[in-house]
């Protein structure tokens, strides 16, 4: 087990390190600087020395490789460089933001799981049924729905219209706040979750183990505890993991939607104002954190279900 | 045949999406970018202006007629980048194997790795908002899913004795893998096309709703709804209809692309995208 778990953890190093790579030659090959783009305002284009001096300041007269390679050994230091427009260390701008972050990924999830997952699990028990129709109707409606658009409804109806919810940003960190966001960001994985509940709970419904058990004269509250929710969790587990990563990039248009101070904000703003840093950071901290969630899904996943074995 | 729904429902309303931007033209009322009136602004819907007017007074029924346009140029051709990509990829590293399939499967599993929609913003940083970037942006970054696909059905078939016969044949590699394989695969990645176009629409909204893809003045479904998030106090009309094109739009390509599957991929009924 420990060993699986180390040479999982080392596995996502080259894929830190590939994206990282990619990310930086992304960034090199732009035309004009972050200090070029400084002037771009049109009040005042930069005076060569200036800008000159800039680039060197920040590093960017270096060849490509010798850049690469001295990014390359602070990463290793964990350190992400920093800032070009405030001179902070990004790990500490990409610091203050992971809160908010995982607090309004969290909750889309848990919105996501309690409301979904249910609601797949009752629809197969009864396939056909109105209750059936109607989920999977929803459904894929809720996959279909643009998140910046249903945040923007939900805006306009529950913090304008009822004055329910604040409309945006984030107040004290209260839950407030966080209610909106994370509803307009639950919606898709919720709609997803509940049509894979829906579909593996039918599948294992129908398989021999299930239909033994039966045969045997379990009861049938005992053959959907022990049969049907420890073999569909398996597959919600892994859904939910990887529809945690889809919430992680889609977080970006919502939170700016609301103004809310997570890491996608800053990457969209940073990205606006070629913060360069900034957004290597923010970009392999998602990165980051993707990995790591699949990892302890896959960790999840063997241990419920002894089939799986830690290859 | 049994009806099934989800394919006319979902064929039916991607068609009139489709007819919408094609016959924009004889459609709208007024230009979508010229026929700013700052007398109209913010008028409510109505007998002139079917879905209201804009902050500048524009017909946003026009604007959102003409906004199908680039919905689905982008959504259509991205995805046709990524499937060609993904077949290309896929089928060569599953049927050369070797080192090659080592590089394209750390590729795949690095594309896997970031969210398409942050890789995207951060391709739409570097090239300057516009189509052509948006085609880029969005036509490189969803192909993993089709590479894993083509990839492991390229590794089913190729030692079939109908593949093996095509090699004693003389068949070269290209033409095995055009004529013989292609073929066989072809029906589960029409379906994550169609799917995937439904989220490359959703993603080229979110883009111009960032900024980062279609700018203002140009009618996209995206940056419509960034300049309506102001109005939403004044004029909520505005945010309603643009919205509501994208979900038609989305809607009828997922619908589509279950239907497709239950006839196209019959044993994937259970397997989730």
């Amino acid at each position: 087990m420990l060993a699986y778990l180390a040479r999982r953890l080392i596995q996502t190093i080259p894929i830190l390190l590939a994206v990282a790579g990619v990310i930086f030659i992304l960034f090199s090959v732009i035309p004009g600087s972050f200090a070029s783009s400084l002037g771009d305002d049109g009040k005042a284009v930069l005076d060569a020395d200036v800008m000159a001096r800039m680039n060197r300041e920040l590093g960017l007269s270096d060849p490509l490789h010798v850049r690469f390679a001295r990014y390359v050994g602070q990463l290793a230091q964990f350190d992400l460089g920093s800032s070009f427009r405030t001179r902070q260390p990004v790990t500490g701008v990409i610091a203050e933001r992971l809160w908010p972050s995982a607090q309004l990924a969290i909750a889309s999830m848990l919105f996501a799981i309690v409301v979904g997952v249910p609601l797949g699990f009752l629809a197969a028990m009864r396939p056909g049924s109105l209750l059936d129709s109607v989920s999977m109707v929803a459904a894929v409606s809720g996959l279909s729905l643009p998140k910046f658009w249903l945040g923007l409804m939900l805006m306009y109806l529950f913090a304008l219209k009822l004055g329910w919810f604040p409309s945006f940003g984030y107040g004290d960190g209260g839950l407030k706040h966080l209610v909106l966001p994370a509803v307009a960001l639950g919606v898709s994985p919720l709609a997803l979750l509940a049509r894979t509940t829906r579909a593996s709970v039918l599948e294992i419904m129908n398989a021999d183990f299930v239909r033994t058990a039966r045969s045997k004269g379990m009861s049938e509250s005992r053959v959907v505890r022990w049969h049907l929710t420890r073999n569909a969790l398996v597959i919600v587990l892994t859904t939910v993991g990887l529809q945690f990563g889809s919430v992680i990039g889609q977080a970006v248009v919502v939170e700016k939607l609301f103004s809310w101070p997570g890491l996608g904000s800053l990457l969209v703003d940073s990205v606006s104002l070629r913060d360069i840093p900034v957004v290597q950071g923010c970009i392999l901290t998602i990165v980051l954190i993707f990995l790591v969630i699949n990892l302890v899904v896959d960790v999840l996943c063997a241990m419920i279900d002894p089939r799986i074995k830690y290859t | 045949m049994k009806f099934r729904a989800n394919l006319w429902i979902g064929g039916a309303l991607f068609a009139t999406v489709v007819a919408a931007g094609a016959l924009a033209p004889w459609l709208a009322h007024t230009d979508p970018v010229m026929d700013a009136n700052l007398m109209n602004a913010e008028l409510p819907p109505g007998a002139e202006f079917w879905f209201g007017a804009d902050g500048q007074g524009r017909d946003i029924y026009s604007r959102v007629l003409y906004g199908a346009r680039i919905s689905l140029t982008v959504g259509v051709l991205s995805q046709l980048i990524n499937t060609v990509i993904g077949v290309a990829l896929g089928m060569s590293a599953g049927y050369w194997g070797g080192w090659w399939d080592d590089v394209v499967s750390g590729l795949t599993n690095m594309m896997l790795a970031i969210p398409s929609l942050v890789f995207a913003l951060a391709i739409m940083a570097i090239l300057s908002p516009g189509l052509t970037s948006l085609l880029i942006a969005l036509g490189l970054t969803n192909w993993s899913y089709t590479c894993r696909l083509s990839r492991a059905s390229t590794l089913s078939l190729k030692n079939l004795g109908y593949v093996q016969a095509a090699r004693i044949l003389g068949y070269g590699d290209l033409r095995i893998m055009l004529t013989q394989i292609l073929p066989n695969i072809l029906g589960p990645i029409i379906v994550i096309g169609t799917l995937g176009m439904g989220g490359a629409v959703l993603a080229e909204a979110a883009l111009s709703f960032l900024g980062l893809g279609i700018r203002p003045p140009f009618p996209s479904w995206g940056s419509m709804l960034s300049d309506a998030r102001d109005q939403i106090t004044t004029a909520p009309w505005v945010s309603v209809f643009p919205g509501l094109a994208i979900f038609v739009t989305v809607l009828g390509l997922n619908l589509l692309g279950d239907g497709l599957r239950d006839i196209l991929d019959p044993q994937s009924e259970a397997r989730a995208r």
